[in-house]
């Protein structure tokens, strides 16, 4: 856990105070709507289609049991009750009131929970992979790092009005879980040969209307030198960013229309008139932030405890371990994914009991801390393994044991037509009815790993470009059609699904989904062979002849 | 509009030119970039200051060889949205080291101050009379940055490691 210290805390609070002001001016009639738009997309405020949607940023998805609680207080008190976690390490409520949004972040601001930069064009916040500090060979925590980014992007004097948004993630593991491909800046931790702390830079990667793949722009960038490279890089692109197209304007237009051998000259001279500034950072910056970050005291524990060989004789507890528990680095413990995936409920949201539960349990087993992972699922980073029967006895109480982490069913939707204004079509009751025909663990289980991504429209908010199964809700003739595309991913071999036939209506969709299941479980060439290996091994013909043939 | 000047409303001596106005024989003028370029040498053998007005997709670069002549660079918003004179700002002060008076025009809005005096702006021609009444106190907004930039404002990080060094030497 990162503790803030008076400086941090002074900066939110003066940045409640500061939108207080502007939410002040804007109900007064000072701010014109056009005026106010901006300001209040800085602090995470969308007007959506039935009330103004607030986006609580979790950087790096770490959060304290104190923290949720204060995001379950704020449910309950200016909200519905519920919240609803995003792709992106955020929590989202959807029917806050203009006028107490104020007293929410101030609500928030006591316990070090922000909204500067969840929306905007402006560096958004920086995410990194939720197993972070926790997951087996990793190379050092990413979490020091993105703090040090977090503070640097935070009210930026340059880079606040940007082309477009900005986005970073950051990953220090092998597998990738951090989607640092389909970032605007992908960072992959490294060492270097002396053994010292660096980066591979990727730049340009992204969804939307034009997807693309991040590419490398530097191998490797010392960590001293990293916040002076991000710096190049921004401000190569604030100057020459496309600002006459919104659809233009991101950075992987620019990398793409300079081609990426040009876009890193360009930083590399900006790069080297700042590299030897104060932008280069100390070790003992380092040490301070990453003193800043408290470790569990972890008990000596044995690989297999009891509890656990006991638990083993139910086959549902079992179910559970084998879908939702990952190895930690630590002997004796374990990470435990708890899926936001319910059979028939919407991906990501969670009650404010819930979340109020779940932070009594992160106290209880989890050293008080959750993380939040960018699959829109909640986890306890260090939970005992002795004590994993009794807490899954305490979530499956709370409708959180659903065994489908990574299943057909732990899908990755975008709030859609049921909340958005942007959206063309409804995303929720496709994964809803998906989760319905799926509800069979035995099925789900003989399928395997298989993720599915819908987005209500083109803005790709939940990442349909990168599913294994890509579903892609668009406007036709006032009807809502559906674009169902295959063999996407978003870890270290990210790709860009391809489409597989005609788009189909809103009924179709799930019948479509059976008929691409159906065909890979006759296609795989023995059972470990995944869905996407399938997919890579024969491309999407036969995918589409079966789909297809009786349509 | 309102000039807001070493953090007060002031009198605006300088009189914009466009590109095909008369010259006047006297008084401070401020000249578009591109005529100011064709023209540097009459422009500035005359009495009364002159100050150059630079958009915002043009290259900082080029104003370079003046600025140890212009009396006042004026960068320019187009609208609030477009955030590229911040890094002309930015360039200006702390790669060119540009002292003189640097002017923030176009639509200038109170709750862009403080991004804009951290980007090195001294000089505002604000867009709303209430504004500009209220640049003082806008700009004491924050006390925590956690950036460095050319206007010497300590940052986070470094307060920080004095903090811990002042901490340090009792113990």
């Amino acid at each position: 856990m990162y503790a803030y210290d008076e400086i941090d805390r002074t900066l939110v609070n003066e940045r409640v105070s500061e939108f207080r002001d502007q939410v002040k001016r804007r109900l007064s009639g000072e701010l014109t709507e056009d005026e106010f738009k901006m300001l209040r997309l800085q602090n995470g405020v969308y007007l959506q289609l039935h009330a103004y949607m607030f986006r609580v940023a979790i950087p790096y998805g770490t959060l304290a049991s104190r923290q949720l609680r204060q995001l379950a207080h704020v449910a309950r008190k200016y909200d519905r009750g519920y919240g609803h976690f995003t792709t992106r390490q955020n929590i989202q409520f959807n029917w806050i009131k203009l006028a107490e949004l104020p007293d929410a972040l101030a609500d928030l601001a006591e316990v070090g929970i922000h909204a500067m930069q969840t929306s905007g064009n402006n560096m958004r916040n920086v995410t990194s992979d939720q197993w972070a500090g926790v997951a087996p060979g990793e190379i050092e925590d990413p979490r020091i790092w993105s703090e040090l980014i977090r503070q640097h992007t935070t009210l930026h004097p340059e880079f606040s009005f940007l082309p477009r948004k900005f986005k970073i993630a950051i990953t220090a593991s092998d597998h990738d879980r951090a989607a640092i491909k389909i970032h605007d800046i992908g960072l992959r931790l490294i060492k270097n040969e002396k053994g010292e702390t660096g980066f591979e830079v990727l730049v340009g990667g992204g969804l939307g209307r034009t997807p693309f793949i991040a590419k490398t722009i530097k191998h490797f960038v010392h960590g001293r030198d990293i916040l002076s490279y991000i710096e190049a890089i921004l401000r190569v692109y604030n100057q020459y960013g496309r600002r006459d197209n919104i659809y233009k304007a991101r950075i992987k237009i620019l990398v793409h229309e300079l081609g990426i051998e040009k876009f890193s000259r360009e930083v590399e001279e900006e790069w080297q008139h700042i590299r030897n500034s104060s932008l280069q950072i100390d070790d003992e910056v380092i040490e301070d932030i990453r003193a800043r970050f408290s470790y569990p005291a972890y008990e000596k524990l044995p690989h297999m405890p009891d509890e656990l060989r006991q638990a083993a004789a139910d086959p549902d507890f079992e179910a559970w371990r084998k879908n939702s528990v990952a190895p930690h680095k630590v002997q004796g413990y374990s990470i435990v994914t708890i899926s936001l995936k319910p059979v028939g409920g919407p991906p990501g949201d969670a009650t404010a009991e819930q979340m109020d539960a779940l932070a009594d349990l992160a106290d209880k087993y989890s050293f008080g801390e959750i993380r939040v992972g960018h699959e829109q699922n909640l986890a306890l980073p260090h939970v005992a393994k002795r004590d994993l029967p009794a807490l899954w006895k305490a979530l499956d109480r709370l409708g959180l044991a659903t065994p489908n982490v990574n299943l057909i069913t732990d899908i990755i939707a975008c709030p859609g037509l049921d909340y958005c204004s942007l959206a063309n079509a409804r995303s929720i009751p496709i994964a809803q009815e998906l989760t319905r025909r799926f509800a069979n663990h035995e099925l789900a289980n003989l399928i395997g790993r298989l993720h599915i991504n819908i987005s209500g429209c083109i803005n790709a908010c939940g990442h349909h470009h990168v599913g294994h199964i890509g579903i892609l809700g668009v406007e036709k003739n006032g009807e809502e059609v559906y674009q169902i595309t295959i063999g996407g991913r978003a870890d270290e071999n990210a790709a860009l699904g391809n489409l597989i036939g005609p788009g189909v209506k809103f009924d179709e969709v799930a019948d479509v989904v059976e008929d691409i299941v159906e065909a890979y479980l006759a296609l795989r060439e023995r059972p470990e062979e995944l869905f996407m290996d399938t997919v890579k091994r024969l491309g999407v013909e036969p995918f589409k002849e079966r789909v297809y043939a009786t349509r | 509009m309102p000039l807001v000047n070493g953090g007060k409303i002031a009198d605006d001596s300088f009189v914009k030119l466009a590109v095909d106005t008369p010259l006047p024989e006297g008084g401070d003028i401020l000249v578009p970039a591109e005529r100011f370029i064709a023209e540097a040498d009459n422009l500035l053998k005359r009495a009364g200051k002159v100050g150059v007005i630079w958009p915002n997709n043009r290259d900082i670069d080029e104003l370079v060889p003046w600025l140890g002549k212009v009396a006042t660079a004026a960068l320019v918003f187009p609208t609030f949205r477009d955030g590229r004179a911040y890094s002309q700002a930015r360039l200006l002060r702390e790669r060119y080291n540009y002292r003189g008076d640097l002017r923030a025009t176009g639509q200038v809005l109170r709750d862009q101050f403080v991004f804009m005096l951290r980007a090195g702006f001294d000089s505002f021609e604000v867009k709303k009379q209430a504004d500009a009444e209220a640049f003082m106190q806008t700009a004491k907004r924050y006390s925590v940055f956690y950036q460095p930039t050319g206007d010497g404002r300590i940052t986070a990080l470094h307060r920080r490691m004095q903090l811990r060094h002042s901490e340090g030497v009792g113990t």
